[in-house]
């Protein structure tokens, strides 16, 4: 497992947070086709290597905190608030 | 031309060498060597497919391409070595009672090709149908048990709702008192269920495919697929390049970096499993048995030790390292199945991979790209799926019709909103 500097609460194991994935522009539902809001809901980048992604410290501050990972090694470069 | 489903049909293939007792015999008085169980090729210019990825999926699909279809001009590319991805890091348990009709019926066919697989493939596949329980501690875990019985026998699958008291009878270590924290109310009983040598799956279809003039190229790594004209050209790798028309991707674990390759986007989500097997202890563990609340199943090996799986990591990752958290984990849900093991060691764990699916079904069949094939998503489940995914795979490519079995499992389900929802008896991984 890996450790996850919080900002706010400092190093912390990362069974305290929960993942969010990649940060993705919802399509407005109004305005999009069936497909496009299903491409938005499955299609995944899945990326091996550096990616910017959302982590919630769930058993800790309760907020929701910009991580950059490499998830080839799991190496973590930033945590941003 | 369609190819029709011959249920226990021996194919011998055509092998330097046949392993009988007679052969056996003679090596033994000769002190001959054995021919190597299978030859290593050039790297040809073009082949009329290429399969990417060695493990069971590739080395199926590449063996009944030539034992079905006839087609031996094949290429199989591994990065690594035969069977060093999912297909060696499985805990080898094999099973068809699964919850939708579509995931059943694909299932049980795979099951019936591995009843009969050691005999096809003139190689001991070591399959061993002990039995296998699916246990539920709480209520709504008992319905969709119910609900599971009630499909499979529909669909002819042996399987039922057994008690508690059934349960301890066929695994006497089995805490099924009510004072524990979950109390074991009921399982689901599937006596075809069992384990196999997961290598020998391997190396007996790479050895087969072999025979019938499949090339295998392991350390051969693919570094780009050309795509012009909105189809497959061709393929490039570590060892040079091979035009084809025709590029099945394989893998698991890299399937989205693959398909990227070709331009084809895919819903999955890569994330690592974990596994840990234990010194081998005396048989006392005849059936497979498994938890859904509690993440973990087990079951014993032939040479006595304890396999222990559990479900996905909790984020995804490429990384395949193990974690204490994940032992300890599995540690203290084994005891609280059978607290007497207390005193057992484990010797060693290891990780996988998994691409996840959103709706726990596999990625099968064509794509918007011509020539480009996928065979992939196999999530949790991949490994028993090996010899029908390479079946009906094979059948696609040499007909260029998409057979009923894996009708439902399509790319396109996704964007057209036709997902198989197959969670309810695949979420923990095993």
């Amino acid at each position: 497992m890996i450790l996850l500097p919080c900002p706010h609460c400092g190093p912390r194991d990362a069974a305290e947070f929960s993942h969010h994935g990649e940060p993705a522009q919802r399509p407005d539902p109004d305005a999009v086709s069936p497909e496009q809001w299903r491409s938005y809901l499955y299609l995944q980048r899945n990326p091996a290597g550096w990616t910017t992604e959302t982590w919630l410290h769930r058993a800790g501050c309760g907020r929701y905190l910009t991580v950059q990972r490499n998830t080839s090694t799991n190496e973590v470069r930033e945590v941003a608030r | 031309m369609g190819m029709v489903f011959r249920q226990g049909q021996r194919r011998h293939p055509r092998s330097g060498e046949r392993y009988s007792a007679l052969a056996l015999l003679r090596h033994g008085l000769t002190g001959a060597d054995w021919p190597k169980v299978w030859r290593q090729h050039d790297l040809a210019p073009s082949y009329d497919a290429v399969v990417i990825g060695g493990g069971v999926h590739g080395l199926a699909a590449a063996y009944y391409l030539a034992a079905n279809h006839g087609r031996r001009n094949i290429a199989v590319l591994e990065r690594g070595y035969l069977g060093s991805g999912g297909s060696g890091r499985n805990t080898a348990i094999i099973r068809s009672n699964y919850l939708t009709p579509e995931g059943v019926r694909f299932y049980d066919r795979s099951l019936k090709l591995y009843e009969t697989l050691a005999a096809d493939l003139n190689f001991n596949v070591m399959f061993s149908q002990r039995g296998h329980l699916t246990l539920a501690h709480s209520d709504s875990a008992l319905r969709t048990m119910r609900w599971r019985a009630e499909v499979n026998k529909l669909e002819g699958v042996d399987s039922r709702v057994i008690g508690p008291s059934e349960i301890a009878a066929l695994v006497p270590r089995m805490d099924v008192s009510a004072g524990v924290r979950f109390p074991i109310l009921g399982a689901l009983y599937h006596p075809p269920g069992g384990i196999i040598r997961h290598d020998a799956v391997v190396w007996g279809y790479a050895r087969a495919a072999d025979a019938l003039g499949v090339h295998l190229h392991q350390e051969t790594e693919v570094t780009g697929i050309d795509v012009a004209g909105g189809r497959v050209r061709g393929v490039r790798t570590n060892r040079g390049s091979i035009a084809t028309p025709v590029v099945v991707n394989c893998t698991a674990g890299w399937s989205t970096q693959i398909s990227d390759m070709a331009g084809v986007r895919l819903p999955i989500t890569t994330l690592p499993l974990q596994a840990a097997v234990t010194e081998p202890v005396r048989p006392f563990l005849d059936t497979v048995v498994v938890s859904g609340t509690l993440h973990v199943y087990v079951s014993q090996t032939d040479r006595g030790e304890l396999v222990f799986g559990a479900s996905v990591d909790p984020f995804p990752s490429y990384s395949q390292r193990g974690s204490l958290e994940f032992t300890e984990g599995v540690a203290a849900h084994v005891l609280e199945l059978m607290p007497s093991l207390a005193g057992l060691r484990v010797l060693r764990q290891w990780s996988g991979l998994c691409d996840m699916t959103p709706d726990y079904s596999p990625v099968m069949g064509e794509t918007p790209v011509e020539g480009f094939y996928l065979d992939v998503g196999w999530g949790t489940y991949g490994f028993k799926a090996g010899p029908v995914a390479g079946e009906t795979m094979a059948e696609l490519i040499a007909t260029g019709k998409t057979p009923e079995l894996i009708a439902g499992f399509d790319l396109a389900r996704f964007t057209e909103g036709r997902l198989v929802g197959e969670r309810g008896a695949a979420a923990v991984g095993h």
